[in-house]
């Protein structure tokens, strides 16, 4: 299987905001816990570990690349 | 399997032994010896006897003269017992061990899940044993007494080696001052800080972990069950990680992970040890035999072959103690390389079958590293993530199946699989049983007289060459002199009452298993025919 990067939901805006509110009221520290559970039970209902590889190269690079606009962007106001 | 100052170390010798004056000492040539080991410990001894008990003379070399700096190596597996066993010490092993089959993992006060790592029944030998490291080396050395074959010499000191195209020239300091040794291979079997490492030159780089595990043996009364407990954050040892595993004598090994930061001057004092083992037994009624505070490290040389140096056990590669994969490797490492260095002083197999040593072992050392880096990072997380990871499968593995099976206290060995040019690909459809490459299972069998004995038995009673399993269906496989045969044929063989063996390697009528000197399946037939079992037997002797 590979990685699947269609829109699977019906209501993608229903997925979303289910996430968002399930953060809402946790401080940061709560936030990444739960994110972190969040992706260990995910992970394991998907259960295929060169579906998981893939998901985290696109994470990662997807991540690396913002960071680096970011730290870009920041150079140009100073 | 661990690194420790031995400043840092309280122990009690356990048996001594006399240094002798070896004739070899006198003469002004070095002698010629087929094979030199150097290293007295389980690794060595048990090579040593291997390669006696096939035919050859072996000097075994030690720098030091007792045995018994503490506890070491507890554990002892499956496989290792079978080992003994064709070494003619495991009886004797398992008699004074404790055995176990069952884990424990428990995270704060209360048990997350337990496993058997021998659930089903009809094997000779349990998962494992608990055995001081001590009486291991203490059986093996009475057993190296009974063949004349080994010469065991005690404060013998390699002090230098000098590789020739033919042979090694090893200098040797004795208390009578040194002398000289000819050997066509040295195997160096001196441990996690070898000399014979540094005087080829090798590295040994890896990974060392900071956090700091204090190791104590105790002495005490206790009804603890024979188990392996491993804590994660027990009330007892707030944050971090315990264990708790039972010996003989009435000694429990426990392990408790501290800081990285942790004083070991201060830490070491059974005046501090005492109150924290205190608190995770409720009671102080208990004697120290052994304390020691370890970093642990997963390192390898990058080759175990150094031209006719051959580097077997912690001296070849080191991994940390969550998961038995010291001791237990390293005899693994002997049992590959015994039967190839038969070959090979024999002349029946070609010098470069040693190449599979390296190639079998270097694999099987890193999936050992591997495993054992993965417990230590859960043990102790490299990140504040890794630690957020770990909290949150701990806490998921009170309900989840899923989440238990992520909690890593350590996997313990199994026999490696090996991806090998020695083993026999497959030619027809098999559904079950070992494939090649894989270790032998063990079945109760029973011989015409209706006694019962094991497959282990049968085979060590082949003399340890390459066997033929054989699953008869009336016809008697055609096999090449060189090669030892089971036969399963309740008429003519052994009977397979219970069909355990049949169901364990998916035996059907006329099914054959072709058993490699170490108990590996080097291939299998459903129809063997004489040419198939020579051209499988030649390309696991190397000849092809």
């Amino acid at each position: 299987m590979t990685l699947s990067t269609s829109s699977n939901f019906n209501k993608p805006d229903d997925a979303f905001r289910a996430i968002v509110e399930a953060h809402r009221g946790l401080s940061d520290l709560e936030s990444a816990d739960l994110d972190a559970a969040l992706v260990l039970i995910l992970a394991n209902h998907v259960g295929d570990i060169d579906v998981l590889r893939d998901a985290i190269a696109l994470a990662k690079r997807r991540m690396m690349e913002a960071h680096q606009q970011q730290t870009a962007a920041s150079g140009l106001q100073k | 399997m661990v690194q420790a100052n031995p400043a840092e170390t309280t122990s009690r010798a356990k048996v001594q032994f006399g240094y002798r004056r070896h004739p070899d000492q006198e003469r002004p040539e070095p002698t010629e010896h087929p094979v030199v080991v150097v290293g007295a410990g389980p690794v060595g001894l048990s090579f040593a006897i291997d390669l006696a008990q096939r035919g050859h003379a072996v000097v075994l070399l030690d720098d030091a003269d007792r045995i018994g700096e503490g506890s070491r190596a507890i554990c002892f597996s499956k496989r290792a017992l079978e080992y003994w066993d064709r070494l003619g010490v495991g009886d004797r092993m398992v008699a004074k061990g404790v055995v176990w089959n069952v884990g424990r993992i428990f995270h704060g006060p209360s048990e997350l899940y337990q496993f058997n790592l021998l659930p089903e029944p009809g094997h000779k030998r349990p998962a494992f044993i608990n055995l001081q490291q001590f009486y291991a080396e203490a059986y093996l050395v009475d057993r190296v007494d009974e063949l004349s074959a080994i010469s065991l010499r005690w404060r013998n000191k390699v002090t230098a080696l000098e590789q020739r195209n033919d042979r090694v020239l090893l200098t040797i300091e004795t208390p009578d001052g040194p002398y000289r040794l000819s050997a066509q291979y040295v195997i160096a079997c001196d441990g996690a800080r070898s000399t014979l490492r540094q005087m080829v030159g090798a590295d040994f780089s890896g990974k060392v972990f900071e956090d700091q595990f204090l190791i104590a043996d105790v002495k005490m009364a206790a009804d603890f069950p024979t188990e392996r407990w491993f804590w994660f954050d027990p009330p007892f040892h707030a944050g971090r990680s315990a264990l708790l595993h039972r010996q003989p004598d009435d000694v429990w090994r426990i392990d408790l992970q501290l800081s990285r930061y942790a004083d070991p001057n201060v830490e070491k004092q059974p005046d501090n040890v005492r109150p924290r083992i205190a608190r995770m037994l409720g009671h102080d009624q208990f004697e120290f035999e052994w304390i020691s505070l370890y970093k642990f490290q997963c390192r390898r040389m990058e080759r175990f072959i150094h031209g006719r140096v051959i580097f077997a056990g912690d001296a070849a590669h080191q991994v940390s103690p969550f998961g038995a994969r010291g001791a237990n490797s390293g005899l693994e490492d002997a049992e590959n390389l015994a039967w190839k260095l038969d070959r090979v002083l024999r002349g029946s197999s070609p010098a470069a079958l040693l190449e599979t040593y390296d190639l079998e072992r270097s694999a099987a050392a890193d999936e050992n590293i591997r495993e054992s880096t993965r417990a230590t990072d859960f043990m102790a997380p490299n990140s504040h993530q890794e630690a957020r990871l770990r909290k949150v499968v701990l806490a998921l593995a009170k309900e989840t199946e899923f989440a238990k099976r992520m909690v890593n206290g350590g996997r313990l060995s199994v026999p490696s699989v090996y991806a090998t040019p020695l083993s026999t690909a497959d030619a027809e459809n098999w559904q079950s049983g070992p494939c090649p490459g894989t270790s032998m299972l063990d079945a109760p069998l029973q011989d015409r007289d209706g006694r019962p004995l094991f497959l282990t038995d049968a085979f060590a009673a082949q003399g340890k060459r390459f066997t033929l399993l054989s699953f008869e269906n009336g016809a008697v496989p055609d096999v090449p002199d060189e090669v030892g045969m089971i036969r399963i044929d309740r008429e003519r063989g052994l009977a397979d009452a219970e069909g355990l063996a049949h169901l364990r390697y998916g035996a059907e009528p006329g099914t054959s298993y072709l058993l490699r000197p170490d108990g590996y399946v080097a291939a299998r037939f459903r129809h063997p025919t004489r040419a198939a079992i020579e051209a499988a037997m030649a390309r696991a002797a190397g000849l092809n």
